[in-house]
């Protein structure tokens, strides 16, 4: 049994797949590799909106104390990881394709690479506590630190080393990269099919955990 | 009036159930022993009542004249004695003393620590670091901390853990003078000390 | 709340100077990585890239080795719980910040002029050098306060302090790199001007979370 909005989704996901390889590649000079910007991007977009909800997540957690509200903080930054490896194997991809090396210390790499040590250091700390209250506890207090520095960063970085990354890329406000209605239409559309596909599957591990704490009230 | 209440309080450890349902209403002057074999969770429950311990169903109520208390103000109120308490080794008596007193917004004399000390029978040790302490004389120490605090509610784990006769018989002395005065919750295995207490509570 | 903070401020230094644990480790720590440095880029003049780097990543990891110790001493030794059922949580707070700031004020003071002798790095401005090393040991204090309070109530303690202070620390350390570094070009005070923006908001956002998360860090 799948709802309609499933049907929907999926058929929305192949069509803006298809769309993204059969139109014209959304950057002329950097050439066909710069279809990576249709899925790189709302990957990244997703890694850093999970960062928040688990934030979010977790301050709800100190307040309410119920850790419902800290399982869905770790499925939130569970699967922000994910898609921040995504981004950053895509990104590191690209940055081979187009400036010849893996990695190159720009702004957004930076950026990236210390919200993956954010996550890592999350998780460390929580495999380094047994008792259920206190690690989640614990892990909310550094959840929250954590991205009170995020700001800083953002503030920081992009003065310290010169920025690689296309000046006409979606993230820069000033949008001088003349998009084309097309390439525009694929983009959002991906990004939205993405951010639907993460709150899916944020749904669903919030629902199983929900009902593995269920089973374990009952058991108990 | 303090009044110390607790209603359905239950601990348990993943499957292993130490407690369930417990429920009690204390006011000053009343005392009360916890008894039970080993492991039946009368410390996990001394450390619930501290708050260093969170219960999984339940609720404390510790109030003065019907109002309740705020945590700051309640912990100011607790005193707790236990075996697994404890001080910082590298100072003095006196200087741990002074420490908890300071820390506690309780300010106190040389010469009242020294009443204390000779109380409980530490008289001229005070100068002493606390590594140079045996048990038994850092056993007699924890009743002086938490006597400076002139407590509301006295929590006593295991009052004569690795103490001698004249120890234990400063203890009894000290429970004594403390019943009538404060909610004193002790508990223990040994017949003669939850004879000392009012009534009763068994987690056999 | 100021008096008790520094009643734990005096005991816990009092406890140092009768055990000197975290001040033998903190040195010996520095004055290893101080020797290995100078030894292995024996008499060049470095540029003041590199000295800016290397002395922070020597201050930086010196604290990494023993800034956590004013927490893990009392978890280890069993002291806590007395300490939690004696006082609230922010004079605790405050009086190992007060402690952890006594222990790199002291560390820098004996290393900052040997390092200088090593490397052969005169130049600049003194007295701006001292202002941000100043700056550096608060903005240091901040961050790893409440992530050693975390890191001693789990089951790794030490390994954990650097992995979850790491992310935090970065953006800072990138700004105390940039700020040596201009001085040792010789930057006036008006050049250093967005970086002391910086390492001056720095504490007071770190601080004033700390502060607010502090207490379900040290309670349960």
């Amino acid at each position: 049994m799948r709802s309609a909005w499933q049907w929907i989704l999926a058929l929305a996901m192949s069509t803006m797949i298809v769309f993204s390889f059969i139109t014209d590649a959304p950057q002329q000079n950097i050439g066909e590799s710069s279809r990576i910007f249709y899925y790189h991007i709302p990957q990244a977009w997703i890694c850093v909106i999970a960062f928040i909800i688990s934030a979010i997540y977790s301050a709800k957690f100190l307040k309410s104390k119920n850790l419902l509200d800290d399982d869905r903080a770790v499925n939130a930054a569970r699967l922000g990881f994910m898609f921040c490896i995504l981004a950053t194997v895509t990104g590191s991809i690209f940055a081979k394709v187009t400036w010849g090396s893996f990695w190159n210390w720009d702004p957004r790499e930076t950026s990236i690479f210390i919200l993956l040590l954010i996550y890592a250091a999350y998780f460390a700390l929580r495999g380094a506590m047994d008792e259920e209250h206190k690690r989640a506890q614990l892990a909310s207090v550094y959840s929250i630190m954590a991205s009170i520095t995020v700001p800083f960063l953002v503030f920081v970085v992009p003065r310290i080393t010169p920025s690689l990354h296309p000046e006409d890329s979606i993230i820069d406000e000033n949008m001088k990269f003349t998009m084309s209605p097309e390439v525009r239409m694929i983009f959002f559309s991906s990004l939205i099919i993405f951010t639907v596909i993460f709150i899916w599957m944020f749904k669903l591990d919030n629902r199983i955990s929900f009902l593995e704490r269920f089973q374990k009230e009952k058991e108990a | 009036m303090y009044k110390f209440e607790v209603t359905n309080l239950s601990k348990r450890y993943g499957r292993l159930k130490l407690f369930d349902n417990i429920s009690f209403s204390l006011s000053t002057g009343d005392s009360m022993a916890i008894t039970g074999p080993n492991g039946s969770g009368k410390s996990t429950m001394a450390k619930i009542f501290l708050k260093t311990v969170i219960p999984n169903k339940g609720k404390m109520n510790f109030s003065h004249n019907d109002k309740e208390l705020d945590t700051d103000v309640q912990r100011i109120l607790t005193a707790f004695v236990s075996p697994y308490l404890n001080y910082y080794a590298p100072l003095t008596a006196e200087e741990n003393i002074l420490f908890f007193a300071s820390i506690s917004g309780i300010n106190i004399t040389g010469k009242e620590i020294n009443v204390l000390l000779e109380k409980v029978g530490l008289e001229g040790r005070g100068m002493d670091t606390l590594s140079t302490y045996s048990s038994g004389m850092l056993q007699r120490l924890k009743y002086i901390i938490a006597l400076i605090k002139k407590p509301a509610l006295m929590i006593i784990d295991e009052p004569t853990a690795n103490l001698d006769e004249s120890g234990k018989i400063i203890v009894r002395n000290i429970i004594e003078e403390l019943r009538g005065k404060c909610i004193l919750i002790i508990a223990t295995n040994e017949k003669e000390e939850y004879n000392l207490a009012g009534r009763e509570l068994s987690l056999a | 709340m100021l008096s008790k903070a520094i009643s734990i401020f005096l005991k816990d230094f009092r406890q140092e100077f009768r055990t000197r644990y975290a001040i033998n480790s903190i040195m010996l720590f520095g004055i290893t990585t101080l020797t290995v440095v100078s030894f292995s880029l024996g008499e060049s003049n470095l540029p003041p890239k590199l000295s800016a780097t290397l002395y922070w990543i020597i201050i930086f990891f010196s604290a990494m080795s023993s800034l956590a110790h004013v927490f893990v001493r009392e978890e280890e030794s069993g002291t806590a719980m007395a300490l939690r059922l004696h006082t609230e949580a922010e004079p605790v707070f405050f009086g190992k910040f007060l402690f952890n700031f006594t222990v790199l004020f002291v560390l820098m003071l004996i290393i900052t002029p040997l390092f200088l002798l090593f490397t052969d790095t005169y130049q600049g401005d003194m007295l701006l050098f001292s202002f941000i090393l100043f700056l550096g040991i608060i903005d240091l204090c901040s961050a790893t306060t409440i992530i050693a309070a975390i890191v001693a109530r789990t089951s790794t303690k030490g390994a954990l302090f650097a992995i979850l202070s790491f992310p935090i620390m970065l953006p800072l350390l990138l700004v105390l790199v940039r700020a040596t570094e201009k001085v040792f070009l010789e930057s006036t005070f008006s050049q250093l001007s967005p970086d002391f923006i910086f390492l001056v908001s720095f504490p007071i956002v770190m601080l004033t979370a700390s502060f607010m998360l502090f207490k379900f860090v040290w309670f349960d």
